[in-house]
């Protein structure tokens, strides 16, 4: 087996499992926000008249997407989600504090462990050696329920990177490119593998990057096998002891994808899809109207740190307005102890509590008909932020801040 | 057998398109649905219920907000169908009910067609361009989930009262599931 089906085979309660199989499995931790969970509260109070949630510790709440609330509807939600928590005496209703996923990766999830999510991106763990993905409302309250849900075991495919990082190139970079290559819909049903020694390279920070746009492809999982650095992560996180799962020498994938990161330059995916990807040079001095540094993908210290040292002692064009939001309260006192927050605001950006923010069209950061947006979140679909005659570029944090000092779409390694 | 009308998409229709996420945050599904496909004339404008909506590759893609499924069942969308979809919108589409069909060939549906669906035989009749087009029957075991409204209340039959899910349920499910999948 392959360290995926030996996850799911140990949360499965069987010596083996294979692609294909149908199986239950246990839950570690299931995960839901404030996007979807009200629905999941109906599911779980009214359809399946469910009175106690299975384990108050593993039912994770977490409002990111709509706070800090701009409309009543959004206050109404959370109202609803925080009596949930009460009534359900959970442990853990995070507010304000934090994008779900960071929080999760933060606070809760370890290697070996099996999560659910009610939000897509739940594959972000993966970075850490978790599975996890994302379900739906109704799969949510059936895992309140029970601590349990039904998974078909996934091929996978192994996605092997070589190669010494070039400067001004970055996970992200590797993320539009492998998205690319495998289409919106290449991975549906799959899981994404990362190995090779430019993934050992990598920050966790940058790993969550990768496996967090593997949905992107369709990925129900993402995965990379846990190392020294996710050892120390892990340490700092004040969360030791777990078993380290490894592939068995039959393991099987799929098929084998290989990359050198020495090939890889900066990449921009373009509007109204993800797999719309080319080499930023296609769209150099592309005037932008506004840029967002912060999500689930692209919000941690490292990602501040990289756009920091570009934008330190500079301005901002007068032509965009930038956005700064740190993926987690421990990630923006990070940034504040080591001077980043002051760094973007002497450049003219501004920054906004944790959350989702401009990632998602529900608080602020919106764009209006005809702007380009460019962003380091992980979907430049239609309308997702704002006006559906807007239009939304990805690329990483270097290129992002390189672009805010010219309001065009700059290379980084111009500036770094 | 389902008969309706078409309304047409491309390829990759994510969940955004279907219902903006500035509208997740409201209070019922009924107020969320008024906004479903609210940027796309062909259905803002010209949708009825009862009809269908015809898409090509992964329909669905993107977020894994329970809302889009649910909007379009709301709505009254009595099929969707699509050569590919989106992981976790089928599973959502399947828990709540709403009907999707595999079909190679739904790339040859036009904006307008009218439809007859028979899951059963594993046919759409094309009754527009008089033609035949071949679906993957559904298993078993999700036509059952569709004919009982959704997952819950299909097992809701199933166990016979409302005192809480069982896991052996569950697991039949699975087993009868892999049985008509594999």
């Amino acid at each position: 087996m392959n360290a995926i089906e030996k996850i799911i085979a140990t949360h499965a309660g069987l010596k083996t499992v294979k692609p294909g199989q149908i199986v239950d499995v246990k839950l570690d931790y299931v995960m839901a926000n404030d996007a979807t969970t009200t629905l999941s509260i109906d599911v779980f109070q009214k359809e399946l008249k469910g009175k106690k949630v299975f384990d108050r510790e593993k039912v994770i709440l977490v409002m990111d997407h709509y706070t800090p609330c701009c409309s009543v509807d959004a206050a109404e939600t959370h109202k609803k989600m925080r009596q949930f928590g009460r009534d359900q005496e959970l442990n853990y209703v995070y507010d304000g504090v934090g994008v779900c996923h960071q929080l999760m990766l933060e606070h809760h999830a370890k290697p070996g462990d099996f999560i659910i999510g009610a939000d897509s991106h739940t594959c972000s763990y993966g970075a850490i050696g978790t599975l996890s993905t994302g379900m739906g409302s109704t799969d949510v309250a059936v895992g309140w329920m029970e601590g349990k849900v039904w998974i078909k075991v996934p091929f996978a495919i192994k996605i092997r990177v070589s190669g010494k990082w070039p400067q001004g190139v970055y996970a992200k970079d590797l993320a539009l490119k492998v998205i690319s290559d495998l289409t919106a819909k290449g991975a549906t049903y799959k899981a994404l593998v990362f190995e090779g020694e430019a993934i050992r390279d990598l920050t966790v920070s940058e790993r969550v990057t990768l496996c967090n746009m593997g949905i992107e492809a369709g990925a129900k999982f993402a995965y990379m096998q846990p190392d020294e650095k996710v050892k120390t992560f892990m340490k700092e996180m004040g969360r030791e002891g777990y078993p380290l799962i490894e592939d068995d020498e039959d393991a099987s994938y799929e098929r084998v994808l290989t990359y050198n990161v020495e090939d890889l330059v900066p990449q921009i995916a373009y509007p109204h899809s993800v797999d719309q990807v080319k080499p930023l040079s296609d769209f150099e001095g592309l005037e932008i109207d506004e840029v967002f540094l912060g999500a689930c993908t692209n919000g941690r210290f490292e990602d501040l740190e990289t756009a920091a040292a570009i934008l330190k002692g500079k301005k901002i064009s007068d032509k965009v307005r930038m956005l700064v939001t740190p993926a987690s309260n421990a990630v923006y006192m990070k940034a504040l102890e080591r001077g980043l927050i002051g760094t973007f605001m002497e450049s003219g950006a501004m920054v906004s509590p944790p959350g989702c923010s401009a990632c998602f069209g529900g608080t602020i950061g919106l764009i209006g008909p005809g702007e380009r947006l460019l962003t380091t979140a992980n979907r430049n679909f239609k309308g997702r932020v704002g006006s559906p005659d807007g239009e939304i570029y990805l690329a990483s944090p270097a290129t992002a801040a390189a672009s805010a000092l010219y309001g065009r779409i700059t290379d980084p390694r111009k500036v770094i | 057998m389902i008969k309706g009308r078409t309304i047409k998409f491309g390829d990759n229709v994510d969940t955004d398109q279907i219902i903006p996420a500035q509208y997740l945050s409201l209070s019922t599904i009924q107020q969320i649905a008024t906004h479903t496909f609210e940027f796309y004339g062909n259905f803002a404008n010209d949708f009825k219920p009862g009809d269908m909506i015809s898409g090509n590759d992964n329909f669905g893609c993107g977020s894994s907000r329970e809302q889009a499924p649910a909007v379009l069942k709301e709505r009254g969308v009595s099929a969707v169908i699509a050569r590919s979809f989106a992981r976790i919108f089928y599973r959502n589409a399947i828990n709540i009910g709403l009907l999707l069909v595999e079909c190679e060939k739904a790339d040859e549906i036009r904006q307008g067609d009218v439809l007859e669906i028979d899951t059963q035989k594993g046919v759409i009749r094309n009754i527009t361009s008089d033609s035949n087009l071949e679906i993957t029957p559904l298993p078993a075991f999700m036509q059952d989930i569709l004919n009982c409204g959704g997952i819950v209340k299909y097992i809701d039959n199933r166990r016979g009262d409302h005192d809480g899910l069982e896991c052996r349920d569950r697991t039949q499910l699975a087993i009868i599931a892999q049985k008509n999948m594999t």
